[in-house]
């Protein structure tokens, strides 16, 4: 690793601060994606400001919702009886993310920092312009299976790493930020960005922000939901496809649905022309099919991974069909 | 590396004596060379060191920081440089060498170690960002010469080849079995896949966590 100076915070205020006084100094949560990427030399950093010792890790019940607090860990958010009882969807996608090892240590606002997995991107001798704006991007004609099939762009293809997002987006959460202007409060579908012609900023962040917190409205899916995801071994690896549904049931009428997919975008992709599809059908085969069909419309392979336009559509069904059963 | 592009590093001895930077022995070459990389890449307190002409200090240069922690139930003081991770502080600074390095990448588990109780991946956790925390790691399990029972039932079911993974095991298993996780077979598994055995010794493994949860409950 590259060496570096190390402050601890003890308020946001001052975290904030110390980031903001040096060009590359880096907020420190749980570690587990940026210290790899210190050790591959993919982030150099001058100083990391350590915000472990910071008052965000509560799990509280709001007057609308779930607050939850940036630094809680995956684990402590999977397991809480509230998040359990009313936001299950969100469980199941965290736990289908990584190992119990790294989710102890993982924290929600350190997985929506989380930077991609592409091996071009964490390979320090290819071109990537989101590693190294303007080097061009070693996946667009590379091994590229991994890679989005929906709204990327000739300068990325690489998509979002993270399962909690995706149930994150589903859920239509809002995040808390704090920066230098003071604070504001994101959408959780405005966080994460296309790569367009900036492929380096994964997100709407400003420099100097501090997620301080993720709300979830209350709960209105708590019954019908299914995290699906699919890859390379049973467990313990990244997504090729993984779908996240979401049902509200009156007798056998779908009267909501909440629809994304991970790992084929460079942010948590929710599927909305396909949730207005399924409001007031049946659940069936057809009506899932159908709603596939509409959530792969636009969708582009490049070439190694054209099986995700089969994948992805046949996983949404078993997801609808999982999670209507 | 070098301020005189297209110049043969393997031969500075040749160089005039003199001319600048880069004269001298290939001791100093290499001394001074690394030290200019060094600096190149260095916050401010090295680009000082080199300033005071600290060649051979330049390592303990950086700032170090004090971290307090306790290590199967022992206290340490130690100073680390930011950079050094718990599973290095651990093996090289306070010679518990049970624990493994794999992957060091957070891919393997080999280094798993309890933190305040909880499992995690010590390559992956700096030091500093442990202080004042309980770690507990493969030294600390037994009591005296009484195995615990994770560690017997490993070696009654035969649940490790070479073994390089086996301390990750078998700390993770430890926890498994606080955690509940141990409901079925397929539970097991799954909560158990942040630990990879390239021997294949998984079957075993999961026979010897049945065996502890067996017992205890």
């Amino acid at each position: 690793m590259n060496p570096f100076q190390y402050t601890r915070s003890l308020a946001a205020a001052g975290a904030i601060q110390s980031v903001l006084k040096e060009p590359h100094a880096h907020f420190l949560a749980g570690g587990t994606n940026l210290i790899d990427l210190i050790k591959m030399g993919v982030v150099t950093p001058e100083r990391l400001v350590d915000i472990n010792p910071l008052p965000l890790k509560g799990i509280e019940k709001t007057a609308t919702g779930l607050r939850l607090g940036a630094l809680a860990t995956n684990s402590e958010v999977a397991d809480h009886p509230l998040v359990l009882q009313g936001y299950p969807l969100l469980s199941l996608a965290i736990n289908a993310g990584a190992s119990p090892q790294l989710r102890n240590m993982a924290t929600v606002g350190g997985n929506m920092m989380q930077r991609t997995r592409c091996n071009y991107f964490f390979d320090t001798a290819m071109p990537c312009n989101k590693r190294s704006p303007g080097s061009g991007c070693g996946a667009l004609e590379g091994i590229n299976r991994m890679h989005a099939i929906f709204g990327a762009s000739p300068a990325c293809i690489a998509v979002n790493p993270s399962d909690m997002n995706v149930a994150m987006v589903a859920l239509d959460a809002v995040v808390h930020v704090k920066g230098p202007k003071g604070e504001r409060k994101i959408p959780f579908a405005d966080f994460h960005r296309l790569p367009g012609d900036h492929p380096e900023k994964d997100n709407t962040l400003e420099r100097g922000e501090l997620i301080m917190a993720v709300d979830l409205p209350a709960p209105a899916f708590s019954q019908h939901v299914a995290y699906l995801k699919i890859r390379d071994r049973t467990s313990y690896a990244f997504a090729l496809v993984s779908v996240a549904a979401a049902l509200k049931m009156d007798g056998n009428m779908i009267t909501d649905a909440r629809l994304a997919m991970g790992g084929v975008a460079h942010k948590p992709w929710r599927l909305h022309a396909a949730e207005t599809f399924l409001k007031g059908k049946t659940p069936g085969d057809d009506t899932f099919k159908q709603a596939a069909q509409i959530a792969m419309q636009g969708a582009k392979a490049y070439r190694y991974n054209q099986f995700k336009l089969t994948m992805a559509p046949n996983a949404i069904l078993q997801a609808l069909k999982t999670a209507s059963a | 590396m070098s301020t005189k592009p297209g110049k043969d590093p393997e031969k500075p001895e040749k160089e005039p004596a003199g001319e600048g930077l880069l004269s001298g022995t290939r001791r100093d070459f290499l001394k001074q060379s690394s030290l200019l990389s060094a600096i190149a890449f260095a916050p401010a307190t090295v680009v000082k060191a080199a300033e005071n002409q600290w060649p051979e200090k330049v390592a303990d240069a950086f700032e170090k920081v004090d971290v307090h922690l306790e290590v199967n139930g022992t206290k340490y003081n130690v100073q680390v440089e930011p950079r050094t991770t718990l599973l290095d502080l651990l093996r090289e600074q306070l010679n518990f060498t049970g624990t493994k390095k794999g992957c060091d990448r957070g891919q393997c588990g080999a280094c798993t170690v309890h933190v305040n109780g909880v499992r995690i991946n010590s390559c992956l956790s700096l030091a500093v960002t442990n202080e004042g925390k309980k770690i507990t790691t493969i030294e600390g399990l037994a009591n005296g010469d009484q195995l615990h029972p994770m560690q017997e039932a490993f070696i009654k079911h035969d649940g490790f080849q070479c073994g390089y993974c086996t301390s990750g095991q078998i700390m993770s298993a430890v926890a498994l079995v606080k955690e509940g996780r141990t409901q079925s077979r397929e539970q097991i598994s799954e909560f158990m896949s942040g630990n990879i055995c390239r021997c294949g010794a998984y079957s075993r493994i999961v026979k010897a966590i049945q065996e502890v949860k067996t017992n205890q409950s």
